[in-house]
């Protein structure tokens, strides 16, 4: 035992004592049954649909239950669903709902629930809007059934409503899917999953509380990720945001908190020669660094400039900035899908392989005219993992013959100036560093950032139709070989064009208090099925 | 005297005003976007903009400011952008551990740093004097977050007698709350300590070097009633100017300590705010701090009367 519990157990034995010996053991059990976790940031708002940064769905995952959910091969799962009917060529299908499904107010799951929140969450979600364009009608049958005739087969339908990348299609009650539309926030945190959240206890920026509800009814399959029976093991979660990594440590190490999310790589040797605690691979499918470059304006307008950067660009160097000497951290990447899932390709990738040949990128920018013109590079210096990549593409850069205007700044300010369209030299910008989750990068509707249509396209506006032209190919494919066919056309098409730069698959650490069992690796932290004794 | 306090607070009046206003437009001109951080990653410009035009961020500069300045006077500090909790719940859930921090290290600061600034004037040139003034030095070189860290390396991990992070309310007892305060009132209050420490020393040199001073040792006065009485009573002026200086140091500083002790407070309001471009928390925060400094001074100019009498208003 340590000392400070020990001292705590010996307060609360007192107390037990004076009041007939029963506040020692509740003491205890009360510990037990509350899991304290840090997460990978600060829950800033709940509305899964309004906002979709990764912490808010992390959060809703366990308030709101979806119709659909991945487990861990990246299958879509039955989940409030009982069964589905499709019919009229894959035109209408019918979907019944779960017996026993509640909401936490009491009231049950029913048909008209999921069709307002489907209405809600379809204009957020690039896989939604798919959707919403390709409907003919939605409504409910019955309280149990509800019907989505569409103009066009959809066979993508149980992954687009049980896929985790945000936003999820969660459930929530009718009055309050309609009452707010997409993009006004909800006042109101009624959910159908298998914790409540606790509004009076929460204080963004400090803690969220979520607690179980007994309604839940969690199907009989073990879980998996998303999929399978969520059994809560803990009667309350107790978020405790902590803005700083050496604060988060040296909690876990106390045993102040249960679980940290994303412990930065220089902790985690510290971490591991503390014998109460465990660290593994958060999830398996990782994150894909990237730069994007302007395809709008000079330099990075042509492609031979943006194919010299390529050419010259180490992932090694990039990843390890990022995770440093660990080589089970990354992978090179030389494509565009996250590595060791179904649709992973490196159709067109040489160019990221082998050695790597500065003369060539020098004189491939020669060859494309490049005079000296700035490159206005943003780097956000409050996140870590940008701020590693953009001191690497500075170098890089410098290295070729590139004028490099580095602006150094903070991720709200590049949020703002990457929308930017006007020339670098009027305020906007000519490239910019980011990643994206692993478990987003899996196929083509799911991943803004390999899309290239112009206009519609992500921050940089590629504009390729040969890219394009493959994400319908990829929706209506009748089977997994079609469906890597087109990713393989799609990710030369975009490897010739530099949509974006991948700068690497790297992964991240996850670490938990070795009294605490049935922690999962994957996409978001699933808190089902984990306990602690 | 009552009339002065009266004209002083009526004085706050305009000088928020004016804060509010450079607030406000500095922050409109700022670069930054709330509605792209609240969109997430892999929105579409267009998303973007459908969120700036439902938070209002679309319209003009006069028209925000207007309808800012209207509700700020019917006592609306606004909404929050990402929470959408009223600014007011969120500040009232973060001011009781900053004001906590605050006192507690206040009442550390003053209860260690004037005692050892006196004792160093009266044993100046002593090994005493020379330990209090390494001590300053080293409070002043310090970061505040090099000592919050190695305080809760030794006294939470290593020792394991005090937590590392957090705050437990006044109101689940003194103890527990206390517990919690003190590795960051000690982190917070190491700068405060020597800056009050080498300023009472100073005047106190000063001080004790008058004629008074030797006139009451010359009619037979104790050691401590000089030093206490007649000396620290007069040299109390530059003090208390300087203990209300520091109150700025203090906020400031809170900003780092409650992020090291991961305190929620209104420090890391401000920080998580600015970072969101939470407009309306950052302008009522801003506010709020600027009434407070507004104050202190107030406090600091009523309490010069109280040391020397021939302070009048």
């Amino acid at each position: 035992m340590e000392r400070r519990s020990f001292l705590k157990g010996g307060a609360a034995a007192g107390v037990a004592l004076a009041s007939g010996g029963v506040a020692a053991p509740a003491y205890s059990q009360a510990a037990n049954r509350t899991l304290r976790f840090v997460p990978q940031a600060n829950l800033a708002n709940f509305d899964p649909i309004w906002g979709t940064q990764y912490v808010v769905r992390n959060a809703s995952a366990m308030v709101w239950d979806t119709l659909y959910g991945f487990n861990d091969k990246l299958e879509p799962q039955r989940q409030m669903v009982e069964a589905e009917e499709v019919t009229d060529e894959g035109k209408t299908w019918t979907f019944r709902l779960r017996e026993g499904l509640r909401f936490h107010d009491g009231e049950p799951v029913r048909g008209r629930d999921c069709v307002a929140s489907i209405r809600r969450w379809m204009p957020r979600d690039p896989m939604g809007q798919l959707l919403r364009a390709a409907t003919d009608e939605i409504a409910a049958v019955d309280d149990r059934t509800f019907r989505w005739k569409l103009k066009a087969p959809f066979p993508k339908m149980t992954m687009a409503l049980g896929k985790n990348a945000t936003p999820m299609c969660f459930i929530m009650p009718e009055r309050i899917a309609t009452r707010f539309d997409s993009f006004t926030q909800i006042n109101e945190y009624v959910g159908s999953g298998p914790m409540r959240f606790e509004r009076n206890e929460w204080v963004p920026g400090a803690r969220a509380v979520f607690s179980r509800f007994d309604q839940y009814v969690p199907r009989n399959e073990p879980a998996s990720w998303l999929a399978g029976g969520k059994r809560m093991g803990v009667e309350r979660v107790e978020w405790v945001i902590m803005p700083d990594p050496a604060t988060a440590s040296a909690a876990l190490q106390n045993g102040e908190i249960d679980w940290w999310e994303n412990p930065i790589t220089d902790l985690v040797p510290v971490l591991r020669r503390n014998r109460n605690i465990a660290v593994d691979i958060a999830d398996p499918l990782g994150n894909i660094g990237s730069f994007r470059m302007n395809h709008l304006h000079a330099p990075f307008n042509d492609v031979r400039v943006r194919r010299a950067v390529m050419m010259a660009l180490s992932q090694e160097d990039y990843m390890t900035a990022l995770v440093g000497n660990d080589r089970s951290l990354w992978k090179p990447l030389p494509g565009f899908f996250t590595p060791d899932t179904p649709l992973y390709t490196e159709e067109g990738g040489d160019i990221l392989k082998g050695p790597r040949n500065l003369d060539a990128a020098r004189a491939l920018l020669r060859e494309a005219g490049y005079t000296n013109a700035p490159v206005i590079c943003l780097v956000a210096q409050d996140q870590p993992i940008t701020k590693a990549m953009g001191d690497v593409t500075a170098d890089l850069l410098k290295r070729i013959g590139m004028n490099v205007d580095f602006i150094a700044t903070d991720w709200g300010t590049v949020g703002q100036r990457r929308s930017m369209r006007n020339p670098p030299n009027q305020g906007g910008w000519s490239m910019f560093h980011t990643w994206h989750a692993g478990a987003d990068a899996i196929n083509p509707v799911l991943y803004n950032a390999v899309r290239a249509n112009g206009d519609g396209a992500w921050f940089g506006w590629p504009n390729v139709p040969a890219v394009e032209a493959e994400v319908p190919n990829w929706l209506a494919a009748a089977n997994l070989a079609e469906e890597r066919a087109a990713i393989a056309r799609l990710n030369r098409a975009a490897m010739e064009n530099v949509v974006y730069a991948p700068t690497g698959f790297f992964l991240s650490y996850q670490a938990w208090r070795r009294n605490v069992t049935g922690i999962a690796k994957g996409p978001l932290p699933f808190f089902w099925g984990v306990s602690k004794s | 005297m009552f009339a002065y306090i009266v004209r002083r607070v009526l004085a706050t009046i305009p000088v928020m005003a004016v804060v509010a206003l450079f607030v406000f437009s500095l922050l409109y001109i700022a670069p930054g976007d709330p509605a792209a951080i609240i969109a997430g990653d892999q929105a579409t410009p267009a998303d973007i903009e459908r969120i700036r035009a439902s938070l209002g961020l679309d319209r003009p500069y006069l028209v925000r400011f207007g309808a800012w300045v209207w509700d700020i006077a019917r006592g609306d500090l606004g909404t929050s952008i990402f929470t959408n909790l009223p600014v007011r719940t969120m500040i009232a859930q973060r001011i009781e551990p900053t004001l906590s921090l605050m006192v507690v290290t206040l009442i550390l600061a003053i209860s260690l740093a004037v005692p050892m600034g006196v004792m160093a004037a009266w044993k100046q040139g002593t090994i005493i004097d020379r330990a209090v003034m390494a001590f300053a030095v080293l409070g002043f070189s310090v970061p505040v977050f090099v000592v919050g860290y190695v305080l809760a390396y030794y006294f939470a991990l290593e020792w394991d007698l005090l937590p590392v992070q957090g705050y437990t309310p006044f109101s689940r007892g003194f103890f527990p709350w206390l517990e919690n305060l003190v590795l960051p009132a000690i982190a917070l209050g190491s700068v405060y300590i020597a800056l009050i420490a080498r300023i009472t020393r100073a005047t106190m040199l000063e001080v004790l070097s008058q004629d008074y001073i030797r006139t009451a040792r010359a009619k037979g006065v104790g050691q401590r009633a000089i030093l206490f009485i007649h000396a620290l009573k007069n040299a109390a002026v530059p003090i208390v100017t300087v203990i209300g200086i520091g109150m700025a140091l203090l906020i400031g500083g809170a900003v780092v300590t409650e992020s090291v002790f991961a305190i929620p407070g209104l420090g890391r309001l401000t920080v998580d705010a600015i970072l969101r471009r939470d407009y309306p928390v950052i302008q009522g925060v801003v506010l709020l701090f600027s009434f407070v400094y507004v104050l202190v001074n107030l406090a600091i100019d009523i309490a010069y009367t109280l040391f020397d009498p021939r302070i009048r208003y």
